[in-house]
């Protein structure tokens, strides 16, 4: 193993819009892997980790229990854990389900919605589908998380000074109009 | 009924001149008159005063002594500060919601008695202690509460209650309450022999100049708590630009654990009365308003009865004193329930009809107060100390106390104590000697100031109570050792949380959000960053809240990090990294497990 810090991606429950905006920072991502190895992470594909990171990059909400076990399994994987995203940090838009009960949800989304063709009448249910949780939970709210970036994504500039703060130690300032958003 | 309903009420509105700054007569009345304002009674309202309906809601939502749903002919509302805990109340709570067969908050199925809990009414020296209607019944225990109970369900007139009258002018024929004194020590300044009329005479001679000088000499703090200068207080509000100036005496007497200011009211009046003619002769061209809690609406036949007397006698009114020219009279504005209203600018909003709000400071009220106007708001005693140093002069008053906080203050003084009561002690005194002196054997905390200060601990007992260090509006309350500090924390924390009237962010989601920390770290379920992140977000809460509720909420919190910290760290432990120990993957699964009718392989 190189001596390179090593970083671990995942979404989950989120639309990948935080990874690309990682993929945002362009041409600086050859910077990047001059500083850091990806461990596990879309981008590399690696399905689990290689060894232990020093950063975890979390994208989206828990809404099921693999979830949990992923963001379990980074927790004790990574040495700084950091939520990336509003998902990640206030739920986001798969949060809109939690003030209805999980069998609504189920039954208006596969059973009685307008245009749904569903003869059997079933809900999916594989063994391999992991079941949901009662609501989304907040990473913070799983796990203990040391940093938040907030944004719907957040500017890659914003994710690179972090990484780059992260990775050399020095105080991020946050930045006025990347924290503005109307 | 309709029609009934909107009769009454625009009598009601008519009475107070159709004036929308009388809001809060108006609702007050309305509520007593049919137990509630209800819609149809806030359109009338909102149609006599030229008004928006919300306006009336936004009033009548905010104060707990109102409604919009009826509540029971009579409404019992048992006082629930921790002294009340400390003394029986859960006990006396348990008897009276059995003998009324409802539960805390209900109202009787006959729609008779309406049983609730307030926070603190001012009786912490003789807790447990409840309002029924406006009736105090105090040192509650569950037989008394149960025979209360029968009592008042045979006849539904809580003034039948009062068997037996407190000493003082309790026992006068327009107070008539079981309240007691309980003055144990008078000193020199608020409980010595005063002469009605002798403070104003004196301020004449002086002139107003020479009456703010008198007072600026003084060095009299304003005895609310904050301890702002009154004589630079009165001197802003004279030279503050505007026709008509007001003169208004905060008897909203609401921090937990203060009750000086009930007794100054019933036994001292007209040393305050006094007091604001003098304020209002040195403010020039003034008008009086005192702004009493609701909870002490057991004074107010009293009260407005001693203005009335004052006016017959020329002290109040029109040429007081015979001066032309010097006219100054006092009106009672009645609360209805909200410590916020305590706040000077909050007070102020309520006088005016509105919601209790805190209002941005600058402009200050001297400068920009009560309708627009000039206003010299201040406390009470400060009032009462005002007319003594008329009479005795800035010297004699400024030789007592200590050195930059001159004078007595009046404490109420309660909790674990043998002589819990009203002492009047020179400023300067240690907390131990009010400990030896209210004969509190085995006091091992103490909160100083009330709710709204760090709660302390023996190490800090020989601290002096004074502005430079053991501040205090009044409140003393003493605990034992075998209290639980975290409960009493968590208690005030609920407290203010409750009060908080919601405006700004930090101090309506902060709090919530602090009290989910504490909560966690009492269940055993924290780790030593969360004492950590409770100290921040309590710093955070203090630097960016608007007004002083806000500014003081995390105290309790606080006060308990800082002076009882082994507590907290004693109940975290580092814990390896993994799932939060407050997140229960198998109880978020239950509905999926139930619905698939399999089970998670990760529980």
């Amino acid at each position: 193993m190189s001596s390179k810090a090593r970083i671990a991606t995942v979404s989950l429950a989120g639309c990948f819009g935080c990874h690309m905006s990682i993929l945002d920072i362009d041409q600086r991502i050859l910077q990047l892997a001059d500083l850091v190895e990806f461990d596990r992470s879309p981008i590399n594909d690696y399905k689990d980790f290689q060894g232990r990171c020093a950063v975890g990059i979390v994208e989206g909400g828990c809404c099921n229990e693999e979830n949990v076990h992923v963001l379990e399994r980074f927790r004790r994987q990574c040495d700084v854990l950091v939520s990336l995203g509003d998902c990640a940090i206030n739920g986001g838009i798969p949060a809109m389900r939690n003030n209805i009960p999980l069998r609504e949800c189920l039954e208006d989304a596969y059973l009685k919605s307008p245009g749904v063709y569903n003869p059997a009448g079933t809900v999916p249910n594989d063994p391999e589908l992991p079941l949901l949780l009662n609501r989304l939970y907040p990473c913070h709210e799983v796990v203990r998380i040391d940093h938040f970036i907030p944004g719907c994504p957040p500017p890659a500039d914003a994710i690179w000074d972090a990484l780059v703060g992260l990775l050399t130690g020095k105080p991020v300032a946050p930045v006025y109009n990347r924290l503005k958003y109307d | 009924m309709k029609q009934a309903t909107a009769k009454v009420t625009g009598e009601i509105c008519r009475k107070f001149g159709n004036d929308r700054t009388r809001m809060m007569d108006i609702v007050l009345e309305v509520q007593a008159r049919f137990g509630c304002v209800s819609p149809d009674a806030m359109e009338e309202i909102a149609r006599a005063l030229g008004t928006h309906r919300v306006e009336v809601e936004s009033v009548v939502t905010f104060y707990a002594f109102l409604s919009v749903k009826p509540q029971g002919r009579v409404v019992i509302r048992l006082c629930s500060d921790i002294v009340d805990w400390m003394k029986g109340y859960e006990e006396v709570a348990v008897a009276m919601a059995k003998e009324l067969g409802v539960t805390m908050g209900e109202t009787t199925a006959d729609g008779a008695i309406t049983l609730t809990r307030t926070p603190c009414i001012g009786m912490s020296d003789q807790a447990p202690a409840a309002l029924i209607d406006d009736v105090v019944v105090t040192h509650l225990t569950p037989d008394r509460a149960r025979q209360l109970v029968r009592d008042l369900r045979r006849h539904l007139d809580p003034h039948q209650l009062v068997t037996m009258v407190g000493d003082g002018n309790n026992a006068h024929p327009l107070v008539r309450s079981m309240v007691r004194n309980n003055i144990r020590h008078r000193g020199a300044v608020l409980f010595a022999d005063f002469v009605p009329g002798s403070g104003l005479r004196r301020a004449l001679e002086l002139g107003p100049e020479g009456v703010i000088r008198e007072m600026k000499e003084s060095r009299l703090r304003g005895r609310g708590g904050a301890g702002f200068p009154a004589g630079m207080k009165w001197e802003m509000a004279r030279n503050a630009p505007g026709e008509r100036r007001y003169i208004l005496c905060n008897a909203d007497e609401g921090e937990p654990g203060t009750f000086k200011d009930r007794v100054l009211l019933t036994e001292r009046t007209d040393l305050l009365l006094e007091g604001m003619a003098i304020a209002g002769y040195a403010a020039g061209n003034a008008t009086g308003i005192i702004y009493l809690r609701g909870e002490y609406r057991y004074l107010l036949p009293f009260l407005t009865n001693a203005i009335e007397q004052r006016r017959e006698r020329g002290l109040l009114g029109r040429n007081l004193l015979g001066r032309k020219d010097f006219n100054f009279d006092v009106r009672i504005q009645l609360g209805a329930g909200a410590y916020i209203c305590g706040e000077e600018t909050a007070l102020i909003s309520s006088c005016e009809g509105l919601r209790g709000d805190p209002r941005n400071r600058p402009p200050f009220p001297p400068q920009h107060g009560y309708l627009g106007c000039p206003t010299i708001v201040n406390n009470v005693e400060t009032f009462c100390c005002a007319s003594r140093i008329l009479v005795e002069g800035a010297p004699w008053f400024a030789a007592m106390g200590s050195s930059r906080t001159t004078g007595t203050k009046v404490l109420s003084i309660s909790g674990d104590c043998r002589k819990p009561g009203v002492y009047e002690v020179p400023f300067g005194i240690t907390a131990r000697e009010l400990i030896e002196m209210a004969e509190a054997d085995n006091a091992g905390s103490m909160l100083i100031g009330g709710p709204c200060r760090r709660m302390i601990g023996p190490e800090r007992f020989e601290g002096r109570i004074c502005y430079d260090d053991l501040a205090t509006g009044g409140a003393i309350m003493i605990f034992n050792r075998a209290r639980n500090k975290l409960e009493i924390a968590e208690h005030y924390l609920d407290f203010f949380i409750e009060e908080s009237c919601g405006h700004c962010t930090p101090c309506r989601v902060g709090l919530i959000l602090l009290k989910k920390a504490v909560h966690k770290v009492v269940a055993g379920a924290g780790e030593p960053s969360d004492l950590a992140g409770m100290r921040d977000l309590s710093n955070f809460i203090i630097r960016t809240s608007r007004c002083g509720l806000g500014q003081a909420a995390p105290n309790p919190v606080l006060g308990a990090l800082e002076n009882f910290g082994d507590l907290y760290s004693g109940l975290v432990t580092e814990r390896k990294p993994g799932l939060l120990p407050e997140f229960d993957l198998s109880k978020a699964v239950v509905d999926a497990e139930l619905r698939a009718g399999r089970q998670s392989k990760y529980v």
